[in-house]
Parts: C-alpha cells; structure tokens; sequence
C-alpha cells in the first residue's frame, strides 16, 4: 500500500523499481499493482509504431517537447528488441531523448521485449498503469521497429500512430493486413526523399477504399520534411501534436473510447488469467521435472502436445469442479 | 518465471565524442545476456544520472578519453548519492592515468578499467559485483 502511495506522489526510484519486478515477473509486484489500480485510466495513451529507422524516436522526442510547451507532464515507454539468443539487449532510444532528462515532468523508461511477440514486452500494460497513476497527462508508448505483424500496441494505446517512410514499401504491402489497419494517425517521416508523394497517394488511395470508418474518423497522412530543418518539422511535429488531441477528443466524444478501453480490457483479463492459471502449473512442472519428462516424449515421438495436455489440465482442473 | 536480468547503462560524459569502445563495450555486455542502456554522447553529470534513476539500472559504466574524469566521474557518484540511489554502482573506464586511480575509488567509483583490459574481465567483475534488488 505504501509503495502505491509512493508512486501516486511520483516517486521515481519506486515506481520504476516496480517496472523492473514486473519484467521480472516477481509475483509479489502484481499485489502493489491491485493497490495501483484504482488510480489509473486517466492519461491519454498515444501509440507510436513503424518500420525500424523510421525515425520513431526522434518524433518521440519532439512531441515530448511539443506536450510540454502545452505544460502536460509526459511518460515514455520505449520498447526494443531482445536478442533470442543471450537473453541480452540494447536500448538505445533513450539517446534521442536524453535532452528531457532533466525536466522532472519527463519521465522516460526502455523495456526490452523479452520474447514477448507483436512489438511490445509483457510488462508494457502495467508499466503504462505505472506513469498513469503517477499522474502523467500523456504517456508514449514506442514499439520496436514494426513488421507487419506488430500490432499488439493497439490494444494498449488510444491514438496510434503509423511512421513510414519513403523508398520501403510497395503496393502490395500497403494491401496487406495487419499495420496499415491500426494506424490512426499516419507519419510519412523524411518526407524530403524521392518517393513520398507515391507513398501519400497509396495510402490516400486505401483509405478511400475503406467503406466506413469506426465513428467516422478518416486516419489524416501527414508528411514531416527533413528533421534538418528545424522550422518546418517543429510546424509537422505540431501539426501532429494537434491531430493526437483531435483524436482523443473524438474518441470521448463518441462510443469509440469505449470501444477501446473493452478491447483493452478483454486483453488484460485473458494476460492476468495466464500469469495466475498457466505460469503456477507451469512452474509446478518445470521444478518437479515434468516439464523435461514431456519435452523427451514428445522429442522422441512418444506422445503428443495434446494427450500431455490433457492429462495436466485433468488433474489441475480437477479440483474445480 | 521470476528471473533477476542484469540491468547496466553505458555513458559518456563531457564534450568527449569517441564512443567506439562505449559502443564496443554495450555491445559486449548484450551478449553477457545483459539489458544495456546506451545514452550516448556528451552527457552531462545530471542527465547520467537522472536516466540510471528512470532506467532502475544496477550499474553504471562511465567512459572519458578527454581527461575530465576526475571531475565528471565523481560527480556522477555524487548526484546518484543525493538522490538515494548510492546503490547503483559506478565504474570508469577510458583514459584514466594511474594517479588517478586512488582520487576516483575515494570518490566512490568502484573499478576502473584502461585500454587493454580484455572484455571478458570486465564482464566477469560485473557478474560477480551486481546482485539484482527487489
């Protein structure tokens, strides 16, 4: 309880060493967590994703700049890849941001992704319940560099944004299902290079394809010219910084925010099933050795995934009923 | 399952701008299985440390080629011990003559690494010196 409290009055050392219990998956984070609760839901969550070297970090860093002229204290969570290999990782989005480190109302965290899948960590939901009780007005979440399949950040943040940029894509994968559909706002970053009027018009020429939009917001395109000219992309970056607000109030103004925060929901239920359910029996049979006894059966051809299943869950399942 | 990661962050501090053996070094502990923060370049005492604050990281790895390290690595020592968080372990490393070596462990500074010292050393000392908190 304490340590919740600490957090509402925007202690860092605790809220962060929370953070890092929860990417540690320490079952006794997820009680300061239930105190935590109660006091989120208040910041506007804003979603950044795209291609890796789109320059998500340096639009990151500018509307941190942007929202703090409007005087909103502002959270970041930057996501980078875990190597699959040593467990090991570089997060190195901070660099770009390192000129907020001072400003007590910036707050700024990396995650590594752990292994987890769809361009986020497992941690990112609660970490987001962290800056929100803290009481930032705006929190960024930025993934890694987005494939096609990195979509999971839409079930965390209420206004996302899609970074392209020009000379990477094609027809076809404008088409294709899965990133392009999540964006709400896109950014055609570096838009001084050859290619970026193409890219416009295919994403202009898809959404008019689309038959309706979810509350009738049309995802707006806009184009940020060379970051090398200070003018003209601190005018995009507001003019994006704007778009996010538009956004959000559309989606308070409508059944859309709703919409979201069910969505959300759904998934925070089904991940809080999985860590109080699935991990207790996992690490039941990982520390009596089961788990290995399964993986030699199925290695060698001696049983299947389902049958071992289903003798598990038979007997953990059994006392329920 | 609970597992404690390892947690460091790789600085440069001061108007320095070599980071070769910084970006060598992060580079090495990410294999090591470590998470690595890399802030870059010309990083002021008070940016190291309020990011190794944010970033809840074990230890910090400090790296100076100019020869300003006997004021910018205590310094460092200095802010992390105002803020509370004396905890967070300090080493340096780069172009630090031996004379030095006794003003920075006064300091606070925990080891100090110069050209030369093989890599596996230097991940060996953290595994040995960090135990992860709770």
């Amino acid at each position: 309880m304490k340590k919740a409290e600490k957090i509402r009055e925007g202690d860092v050392r605790t809220a962060t060493r929370l953070i890092r219990n929860l990417e540690d998956r320490l079952p006794e984070a997820k009680t300061t967590l239930k105190h935590i609760f109660p006091y989120t839901g208040k910041a506007h969550i804003v979603g950044i994703t795209g291609s890796p070297g789109a320059g998500k970090s340096t639009l990151t860093d500018a509307l941190i700049t942007s929202f703090r002229e409007k005087k909103r204290t502002v959270g970041v969570l930057a996501v980078d890849p875990t190597s699959p290999f040593t467990g090991g990782a570089i997060l190195g989005d901070r660099i770009r941001m390192q000129r907020h480190a001072e400003d007590s109302e910036v707050f700024i965290r990396s995650l590594a992704t752990r292994g987890a899948l769809g361009g986020l960590s497992k941690a990112v939901g609660d970490a987001v319940h962290i800056l929100d009780a803290m009481g930032k007005d705006v929190i960024i979440v930025e993934t890694v560099g987005a494939g096609q399949q990195e979509v999971e950040v839409v079930n965390h943040a209420h206004t996302v944004i899609v970074v392209m940029v020009p000379g990477m894509g094609d027809e076809i994968q404008v088409m294709k299902a899965g990133i392009m559909e999540i964006a709400d706002i896109f950014v055609i970053n570096k838009a001084d290079r050859e290619g970026a009027q193409q890219l416009y018009s295919l994403i202009e020429a898809m959404l008019n394809m689309a038959h309706d939009f979810p509350g009738g917001w049309r995802p707006p395109v806009i184009m940020v010219e060379n970051v090398f000219e200070p003018v003209s992309f601190k005018e995009k970056v507001e003019e994006l910084s704007l778009k996010i607000d538009e956004h959000y109030q559309h989606l308070t103004g409508s059944q859309l925010l709703g919409d979201r925060l069910r969505r959300k929901t759904i998934v925070e239920i089904n991940e809080a099933l999985r860590d109080f359910i699935l991990e207790p029996v996992l690490r039941d049979l990982v520390t009596s050795g089961e788990f290995d006894c399964m993986v030699e059966k199925l290695t060698h051809r001696e049983s299947d995934p389902y049958t071992l299943a289903e003798e598990v869950a038979r007997r953990y399942l059994k006392e329920s009923h | 399952m609970a597992q404690r990661k390892i947690r460091v962050m790789v600085a440069k501090p001061g108007l320095d701008g070599h980071d070769r053996g910084a970006r060598v070094l992060a580079r090495c502990f990410r294999e090591a299985g470590f998470e690595v923060i890399y802030t870059g370049c010309h990083q002021s005492p008070e940016q190291i440390a309020t990011a190794a604050m944010q970033e809840d990281v074990d230890l910090v790895g400090l790296s100076c080629l100019s020869g300003a390290h006997r004021h910018l690595f205590p310094k460092v020592v200095e802010l992390l011990r105002e803020q509370g968080a004396e905890d967070i372990i300090v080493i340096g490393g780069g172009i630090i003559p031996d004379e030095d070596f006794k003003m920075l462990y006064n300091a606070g500074l925990k080891a100090i690494f110069t050209p030369g010292a093989p890599l596996a050393t230097i991940v060996e000392w953290v595994r040995n010196h960090v135990v992860p908190r709770s």
